[in-house]
């Protein structure tokens, strides 16, 4: 699936960057293409707000090249930033202006041409109107979250990078949030989204998985469930507590995680994990085999990586 | 395939967003009008009122008639109070060491006799000067006795002795040589210092600030430039500035009566380069400071200096020569010396010009340093 240069708005090849001598991100090959949304995923410190900064010429790579919207990332960094919208973890603008003062200052930077109209209008797409005089410091953090995604798209961005967007914010704004984004990309936009929560990332186009800096895992959810190769069974019964010390004994048992009255067994190797069910054989106990889940590869991933690298 | 590296669109953006900053910003409004009010209470009222009243000390070595006149018409200037008598050089000195006298008026034995045959006795008048505001005045009044003092008590025959000079020699031996600094002096001088304080301060904080909020990430991330950050924050300061030198000017004219001699047109322009200038130096210290802390601190490290060594505190060419060359290279000497001139001599243009270069000179530096500190990156 080599797609032509021009199709994609994120290229980037062995992109590096370290800190002192840590290296927090590891030569990363990303492409995005246009109108796609793309997940990021990854544990706390794995490097995806480094890598962020990175695209959007906020911090210099020690080594890599690419382009971003078919600007040099480390050349055009002034050209990326004006087509880029860019929403940081951390809320970052201006808690002693009001709402409207922050979105009118953004547009103005960027010369929205018709700033007030443009205003108006991005204040009733997010719906803010009747909160648009409220300082954006007394906001909750979801109003918060709204005018951060308002002020980074006021502009008209090619390309949103949103870094954890949705964090803290309760499933109906999240919904709503995602139903945006997606009504966003169809209208041709680019958005890289880093998140933790994993309904999000299944609504993602498609995914990379991030740990210690390296890329573990890409494409699109079925590609990364299939490329994992992870096997579950699903165990009812009584005293699963037992059976699941039992079982975190075991090797060649990965995860084993409760569900409620359930426990859900992972493990790598098929043929191994069928010969410790029958071991572990309990008639009062039914095993059944279920697909395996996103966050189960994940952390089956992050596993891995802990053993290959540190 | 290059974009404007400079656009007024976006340096009017940033002086926006720091004006509504500023107008939330009570504490720091206030600040900046507090500051030189209070600065005028210490500096021109309490430290440099005329002191009058100053303790004194005696040494009586001839307690005749003559000299008992000439105590009394010392204390009759009252800006002296004697506090001690005593016919011991030691203990005079001591009081004077000590600090529970100012002076020590010395009268000789011979005092009367030489007096009286007309050989102008001399009076040894010892100052501590070491607050030499507080000693100007009042050894100013006895140069003005000195002509007059023994007019009733030696009569006609004795006529002869009411020399053009005086029939008493009076000499005064002060521990510094001062400038004889006048409230004329330190009030205008205050608006340099109270410049200097407020406005490195207000913009030290200005780029730290948004590093320590966080919202610093946010506007590199937009196409803003350095440049237009920078001056995007100064120029509302400049307005801050502007309301500071009208309120000291306006307590020159009104409480302290300070002559103004010159065109305050002028002296309004170049407040300007001086405002510009200790703004940019703020800014600069504010992309040299990891945070607002040490980003006061240095203000305060420049203020320092700023007060002490620029002519304000001590007299100029009372100093040494090293801190003649420190003070040289600070804009509030060369806008002390401005301010003096234009109110106090009438200086214009021509006059001050020699002055005027070394702060523009000072602006340029200060702003390239800035300039080329702003990272535009977090690396
Ligand atoms: N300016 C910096 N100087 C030194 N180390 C840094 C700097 N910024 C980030 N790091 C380190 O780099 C690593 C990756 O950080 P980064 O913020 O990119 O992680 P992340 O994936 O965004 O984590 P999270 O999910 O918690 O947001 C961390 O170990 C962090 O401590
Ligand atoms: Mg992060």
């Amino acid at each position: 699936m080599a797609a032509l240069e021009k199709d994609l708005a994120i290229n980037v090849v062995g992109v590096t960057k370290r800190f002192g001598d840590k290296t927090v991100v590891d030569a990363i090959d990303l492409s995005v293409r246009r109108g796609e949304i793309y997940g990021f995923l990854g544990p706390n410190g794995s490097g995806k707000t480094t890598f962020i900064r990175m695209l959007c010429g906020l911090l210099t790579p020690d080594a890599g090249t690419g382009t971003c919207l078919g600007y040099d990332v480390r050349t055009q960094q002034a050209e990326i930033k004006r087509h880029v919208g860019y929403m940081t973890q951390k809320f970052s603008y201006y808690e002693d202006l009001s709402i409207r003062e922050n979105l009118d200052f953004i547009a103005r930077i960027y010369a929205v041409p018709d700033r007030t109209a443009a205003v108006q209008r991005s204040l009733e797409r997010l719906g803010l109107t009747q909160r648009s005089h409220q300082l954006a410091g007394q906001l909750s953090g979801g109003w918060k979250q709204r005018l951060a995604l308002a002020a980074c798209l006021i502009h008209e961005p090619k390309l949103l990078l949103l870094d954890e967007p949705t964090a803290g914010v309760d499933p109906k704004a999240r919904r709503e949030f995602w139903d945006e984004i997606h009504q966003l990309a169809a209208g041709g936009l680019t958005v890289l989204i880093t998140t933790h929560y994993m309904d999000e990332a299944e609504r993602c186009h498609r995914l990379a998985y991030l740990a210690y800096g390296r890329l573990l895992t890409r494409g699109s959810l079925a590609e990364v469930l299939a490329n994992a190769k992870l096997t579950t069974w699903r165990v009812t019964g009584p005293d699963l507590l037992t059976l699941a010390t039992t079982l975190r004994a075991q090797t060649g048992i990965e995860q084993v995680v409760a569900f409620g009255n359930t426990l859900h067994v992972s493990g790598r190797n098929p043929a191994q994990l069928n010969e410790i069910i029958a071991r572990a054989s309990d008639p009062r106990h039914s095993w059944q085999p279920i697909p395996s889940g996103l966050e189960d590869v994940f952390i089956s991933l992050m596993d891995k990586a802990k053993d290959n690298f540190s | 395939m290059s974009l404007p590296r400079f656009t007024f669109h976006r340096l009017w953006a940033i002086v926006l967003k720091e004006f509504i900053q500023l107008k939330r910003d009570r504490v720091t409004f206030f600040m900046m009008v507090g500051i030189p009010l209070m600065q005028l209470m210490v500096f021109g009222f309490a430290i440099n009122s005329d002191p009058r009243h100053l303790p004194t000390a005696v040494r009586l070595g001839d307690q005749g008639p003559f000299a008992r006149t000439l105590v009394q018409a010392l204390r009759t200037t009252n800006y002296f109070a004697i506090v001690h008598e005593t016919s011991s050089e030691v203990e005079a000195q001591r009081l004077l060491q000590i600090g529970d006298a100012q002076f020590i008026i010395n009268i000789p034995e011979d005092f009367s006799r030489k007096l009286l045959r007309g050989e102008r006795p001399t009076v040894l008048i010892e100052a501590d000067a070491s607050d030499p505001a507080a000693t100007g005045p009042a050894l100013a009044s006895v140069n003005a006795l000195a002509s007059t003092i023994f007019n009733r008590d030696l009569p006609s025959p004795l006529a002869r002795l009411r020399a053009k000079n005086g029939p008493v020699d009076f000499r005064i031996h002060a521990h510094y040589n001062p400038e004889n600094i006048t409230q004329y002096n330190v009030v205008p001088g205050l608006m340099g210092v109270v410049l200097t304080m407020t406005m490195v301060i207000i913009t030290a904080l200005a780029i730290t600030r948004e590093r320590e909020r966080g919202t610093m990430e946010n506007l590199l991330a937009t196409p803003v430039r350095p440049f237009e950050v920078m001056v995007g924050k100064i120029l509302p300061f400049i307005m801050i500035g502007y309301i500071q030198v009208t309120l000291i000017l306006l307590a020159a004219r009104y409480i302290f009566h300070v002559p103004m001699v010159g065109s305050l047109p002028l002296l309004y322009l170049v407040s300007l380069l001086f405002i510009a200038a200790n703004l940019s130096v703020g800014i600069t210290f504010s992309t040299l400071a990891k945070n607002q802390l040490q980003a006061v601190q240095m203000a305060f490290f420049f203020f320092l200096p700023s007060i002490l060594l620029s002519g304000f505190m001590f007299p100029f060419r009372g100093m040494p020569p090293w801190a003649q060359n420190v003070g040289s290279c600070l804009p509030n000497t060369h806008f002390l010396r401005i301010v003096r001139g234009i109110l106090l001599k009438g200086n214009g243009l021509a006059e001050i010009a020699p002055e005027l270069w070394p702060l523009l000179a000072f602006l340029v530096v200060a702003m390239a340093i800035g300039v080329k500190r702003y990272r535009q990156t977090l690396d």
